[in-house]
């Protein structure tokens, strides 16, 4: 059942209304940081409240005006999308806190245009989740290209800037491909709008549709960090830590790849993909991409570019775990988006609470950390387990159900390429973990012998979103399917499109 | 008395800034001050007796409006339909706002020529609004003539003396594109025996094979793509919009070019029949090719500049290759996609060239690599230039995105990708060029004292950035013209 | 293909005087370097389009198109709207042609040459 309500719009509009108070409250700190909490927390809840009805099965739908024949600038939220929604939403309240004690301590310039840029990219983010059509994904997809640049520009050094250059030539071209293969199809279908099972007409040439499909990927593959689309992503790592956590390893990357799984579940459909072979295809590409990124991840010293690598290895997954076009992949895929969110972005805060403290980046320097960090230490190394498979936290759930997905759907080496890509993750992860407890720190001649340790833990600010996170994450490994949580939403996703 | 002045409209909409271009230079004898607020008065009668027309167009259908009160074929007929009173208002909108911005501009870029100035300005829009107006087609050749001399004579009054030869190489140029059009006219009144263009199409039809006409087509289009500034004969170009003053680039860029593809459509579309393009003479295949062409060269052009003017003045010649594809392809939505590109990039290449005419008033900079750190000095300016910016690479909900899907649409029902292929790739072109100024004007410092241009000049430069959003919509409605066209 | 004989050939004499003066006056425009003689080209491709339309308006034993004050018979005039036409156009002509002069002059206060090349070495 459709139920029309503006509560989508809402939730995008409210973090642009902050952004504008953002600017105007520019002289005042405290009174600006308010607006990002605020903002933050009212989204959740608009997105909150739309869950009773997606549980039900129903879907909102708010309909603004008529762009082009035929398409509309419309929302409508189904449970795919409203599971992005909360994901985003929960997550920039906890960003924002840490944001704020990563700024604060740092004194970073430019504070002002961080939290504006940071609330309307969250809008943009919400928008693509809740888009209706292609056409309203699109126009979302690009004004959040345009405003995570000046994040990631944000030191302005000359090396920000050719980061940030890179990252516009890749995500514009990939926009390009990605406006031509819309085009096309609305050549084809004579329509946008997202449909369960997809709305592409079958009688299209063979050619044709793979070529459409092929374009859709290199589209939403450059934001999902497909190899060989992917080396924007670390490069862009050179902007703060808030913006690397959120926006690389949750809004952006995720968008993409929402992208992907909306292409092939609400454009194409299941039938059309499997009648097609391009499930199998796209799941063996991906596969290059979840070994070689880990590889590269092994090579990295610096902490954020390997959890950067890192990141590009676990999108695959998800794109692995849509591309076998059954049920527990679909569940393994669409839970990994969850999961990996939350581990990430703890991984990312633990990173950046070590460079707020210590300034050190590589993790060669970082022997013995633990010892005087050993809350955040301790808290990378639960996510560490997640990433790594192991119960009880939530990446076991995610691969779990991946691995389950490859045997019913026959692929034995798509089951071996996931367990050593499991291995290669403890070979990348253990030994930061390792050095970081019991190691003797390098320098001992740094030691202040009349203080216990060298340096003090992170700010409150900073380790109290580190530590929900880790804490959300050994939840959603215990019990996935609590009430409001994340399991339940994707049954409900399930339910409508195999 | 109301009665007969909306009775005789469309003939006042000419007569009105005519005779204003006949006594501004006696005001200018007067007191110089008094041109500028005539000018206005002048300009502001014709938008609202745009709309006026707007108005009856939409309650009463076509005008046809006889001069003189001598029926067709025999006498000059005013024809006005919807595509008319679109370029109409177009023109004398696009007019009203850069009268407001001239002043200030005029003022210290030609001190000396302010009559000179405004009289040629008005007569400029007399002979554009003719061109839309009238429904003879040597009618048509006489505005075409009046605009083309007061385009010369405007751009020659650039601060430097290149502006001098310049015009003359738009003289030269536009001379030979006048006298192929006069030949296209005369060969057509040759085997036709008529001047009206309602006329002409219906005894037109039995002629298609002839090579008389054939001929004449040829020498239309030759002429037109001159005037329109068409690869490769757009070298005029390039010189004219860089060395004139700020405001007539302006001018120039964003109605010239358009009221001269305007009369390529009408030539094609409503005197030949779709029919005969598409499959008689090639003509529609030959434009598509070359504009692809066209686009492609233009944007490589533009990157390879370090004058923004002559940079924006390729990227010109780039968006007319956008307007030609359209018209090339002749299938509603690449018709439509046109159209909506002249709206478009009227007011876009406007807002640009006024920025840039801002930013030359203020500061004087013309070289892209003095543009660091502008953005906090002159921040409306650089924000309408941003907009503008991201309007031509095509980033939606901005209204260049939507005429590059008609375009692309109808290059992809037409079968040919490769047309939709060149569309995009020329945005991440336009992009190239765009965000260089951008980052050099986001970051860094300006080291010059300046503060934000004048609100004279800032309102205009406002009002064209807004149009540069709500634009997108305005599809619709030339979908509606572009149905009655083919 | 229509049989092409002599007599078909010089009876359109007046085209071939056309083709010519336009190739002619078309040639002077753009290969010319003096910038007088550039108008001088304008000025007879221009004047060679007014003798085309004129020509096809005559009609053989018909009389110019001018009113007599006593005639009373019906008289056979030639075609008069070309006529009419043309004259518009040599306005047109010699204004473009008072704007080009005017530049000309313009060009050479500043320059001191009116040859092409050496304006585009002082440039």
């Amino acid at each position: 059942m459709e139920i029309i309500s503006i509560k989508p719009f809402l939730a995008v509009f409210v973090s642009v209304m902050a952004a504008v108070l953002i600017v105007l409250s520019r002289k005042h700190r405290d009174l600006r940081e308010s607006w990002t909490i605020l903002a933050s927390i009212i989204k959740f809840i608009i997105i909150v409240s739309m869950l009773p009805n997606i549980l039900n099965g129903d879907t909102i739908s708010y309909r603004l005006f008529t762009i082009l024949p035929n398409i509309s600038f419309a929302f409508r939220v189904d449970a795919f999308g409203l599971f992005f929604g909360i994901l985003a939403s929960s997550l920039w309240i906890l960003t924002s806190l840490y944001s704020i004690g990563y700024m604060r301590n740092l004194n970073e310039h430019s504070q002002t245009r961080y939290f504006a840029c940071f609330a309307i990219a969250l809008s943009s983010t919400i928008g693509v989740a809740f888009s209706a059509n292609l056409l309203t994904l699109f126009i979302f997809y690009e004004i959040l290209t345009l405003t995570t640049y000046p994040l990631v520009i944000h030191k302005e050094t000359p090396e920000a800037k050719s980061a940030g250059r890179k990252y516009l030539v890749y995500t514009l071209s990939g926009g390009v491909v990605l406006l031509f293969a819309i085009i096309l199809t609305y050549s084809l279908a004579n329509t946008l709008d997202f449909t369960n099972n997809g709305f592409i007409n079958a009688h299209t040439s063979v050619e044709t549709l793979r070529f459409l499909f092929l374009l859709y990927m290199i589209g939403f593959g450059v934001k999902s960090a497909f190899m060989p689309l992917h080396s924007w992503l670390p490069t862009a790592m050179i902007a703060p830590t808030p913006v690397s956590a959120l926006l690389h390893a949750v809004a952006v990357v995720k968008a993409g790849i929402f992208g992907v799984l909306r292409t092939i579940y609400f454009v194409f459909g299941t039938d059309l993909l499997y009648s097609l072979n391009l499930g199998i295809a796209l799941a063996y590409f991906v596969s290059f991409t979840i070994i070689i990124a880990s590889m590269f991840a092994l090579m990295q010293d610096n902490l954020k570019k390997r959890l950067a690598y890192s990141t590009i290895s676990q999108l695959s997954y998800i794109a692995l775990g849509a591309a076998l076009l059954n049920k527990s992949g679909l569940i393994g895929g669409v839970l990994h988006i969850a999961h990996h969110a939350f581990m990430k972005i703890t991984l990312f805060f633990c990173a950046g609470a070590i460079y707020v403290t210590t300034k050190k980046e590589n993790i060669s320097e970082m022997d013995g950390i633990g010892r005087d960090m050993p809350i955040t230490m301790l808290m990378f190394f639960i996510c560490v387990l997640g990433m790594c498979g192991f119960p009880p936290v939530c990446g076991f759930v995610s691969k779990w159900y991946l691995i389950l997905g490859s045997i019913e759907a026959n692929q034995l080496p798509l089951v071996i390429v996931l367990l050593a890509s499991a291995l290669l993750n403890i070979a990348y992860f253990f030994p930061i973990v390792i050095r970081a407890f019991f190691k003797k720190p390098k320098n001992n001649t740094e030691y202040r012998y009349e203080h216990k340790y060298r340096y003090k833990e992170a700010p409150l600010s900073m380790l109290i979103p580190i530590t929900l996170t880790a804490i959300i994450s050994v939840i959603m490994g215990i019990f996935p399917d609590a009430p409001y949580l994340f399991l339940n939403i994707v049954k409900v996703i399930i339910e409508n499109v195999i | 008395m109301i009665y007969i002045i909306i009775q005789n409209l469309p003939v006042l909409i000419v007569i009105i800034p005519l005779i204003t271009a006949f006594l501004m230079p006696i005001i200018g004898l007067f007191k110089i001050r008094y041109c500028f607020y005539t000018s206005l008065i002048s300009i502001s009668i014709t938008l609202l007796i745009g709309v006026l027309i707007l108005n009856s167009v939409i309650n009463d259908g076509t005008i046809h409006y006889h001069i003189g009160n001598w029926e067709p074929p025999y006498g000059i007929e005013y024809v006005i339909d919807y595509l008319n009173t679109f370029m109409i208002l177009l023109i004398t909108s696009v007019a009203f706002i850069i009268t407001i911005y001239s002043r200030r501009s005029v003022e210290k870029e030609l001190p000396n020529n302010i009559a000179l100035f405004y009289t040629l300005f008005v007569l400029f829009i007399t002979g554009l609004l003719g061109i839309v107006v009238t429904g003879d087609l040597f009618n048509l050749y006489v505005f075409l003539e009046i605009t083309s001399l007061a385009a010369y004579t405007l751009i020659s009054l650039g601060e430097k003396r290149d502006a001098l030869i310049a015009s003359f190489n738009y003289l030269i140029m536009g001379s030979i594109a006048a006298c192929f059009i006069l030949i296209g006219i005369g060969f057509i009144y040759t085997m036709t025996g008529s001047l009206n263009m309602a006329d002409i199409s219906i005894r037109l039809k039995d002629l298609y094979d002839s090579n008389v006409v054939h001929a004449a087509v040829i020498f239309f289009i030759v002429g037109l793509s001159i005037k329109i500034a068409l690869f490769p004969l757009h070298t005029w170009l390039p010189n004219a919009y860089t060395h004139a003053p700020s405001t007539v680039t302006a001018l120039i860029a964003s109605l010239m070019s358009k009221v001269c593809i305007y009369i390529m459509i009408r030539i094609l579309f409503s005197i030949f029949t779709v029919q005969f393009f598409l499959h008689t003479v090639p003509v529609g295949e030959i434009l598509s090719w070359i504009a692809a062409i066209a686009i492609i060269l233009g944007s490589i052009n533009a990157i390879a500049q370090t004058d923004i003017k002559r940079m924006l003045a390729y990227s010109s010649v780039s968006q007319i290759g956008y307007i030609v594809l359209g018209m090339g392809l002749a299938n509603y939505d690449g018709l439509t996609g046109s159209l909506l590109h002249i709206l478009n990039h009227a007011f876009m290449k406007g807002c640009l060239f006024l920025t840039v005419g801002a930013i030359i008033y203020k500061t004087g900079i013309r070289n892209i690599y003095d543009f660091k750190g502008l953005a906090w000095k002159m921040p409306v300016t650089m924000l309408a230039f941003t907009i503008a910016s991201l309007s031509m690479v095509g980033i939606p909900p901005l209204c260049g995105f939507f005429s590059k899907w008609y375009l692309a649409l109808g290059s992809i029902k037409s079968g040919k990708w490769i047309f939709a292929l060149v569309i995009l790739l020329s945005s991440l072109l336009n992009a190239a060029y765009f965000f260089r100024i951008l980052e050099r004007a986001l970051f860094g410092k300006y080291e010059h004292k300046t503060d934000e241009a004048p609100k004279s000049m800032l309102i205009p430069i406002t009002i064209m950035a807004i149009g540069c959003i709500v634009f997108g919509i305005f599809g619709q409605f030339m979908e509606i013209i572009s149905k009655s066209l083919i | 293909m229509k049989k092409v004989e002599l007599g078909w050939i010089l009876g359109r004499y007046n085209y071939w005087v056309f083709v010519i003066l336009t190739l002619i006056g078309f040639y002077a425009m753009i290969a010319k370097n003096n910038l007088i003689k550039k108008i001088i080209g304008m000025n007879i491709f221009q004047t060679a389009i007014f003798l085309f339309y004129i020509s096809i308006a005559d009609i053989e034993g018909k009389r110019a198109p001018i009113i007599v004050s006593n005639i009373t018979e019906h008289i056979n005039y030639v075609n008069p709207l070309p006529h009419v036409l043309i004259l518009t156009a040599i306005v047109v002509c010699v204004s473009t042609t008072a704007v080009a002069l005017t530049l000309i002059m313009k060009i050479y206060q500043e320059f001191k040459t009116i040859e092409e090349d050496k304006i585009m070495e002082a440039l």
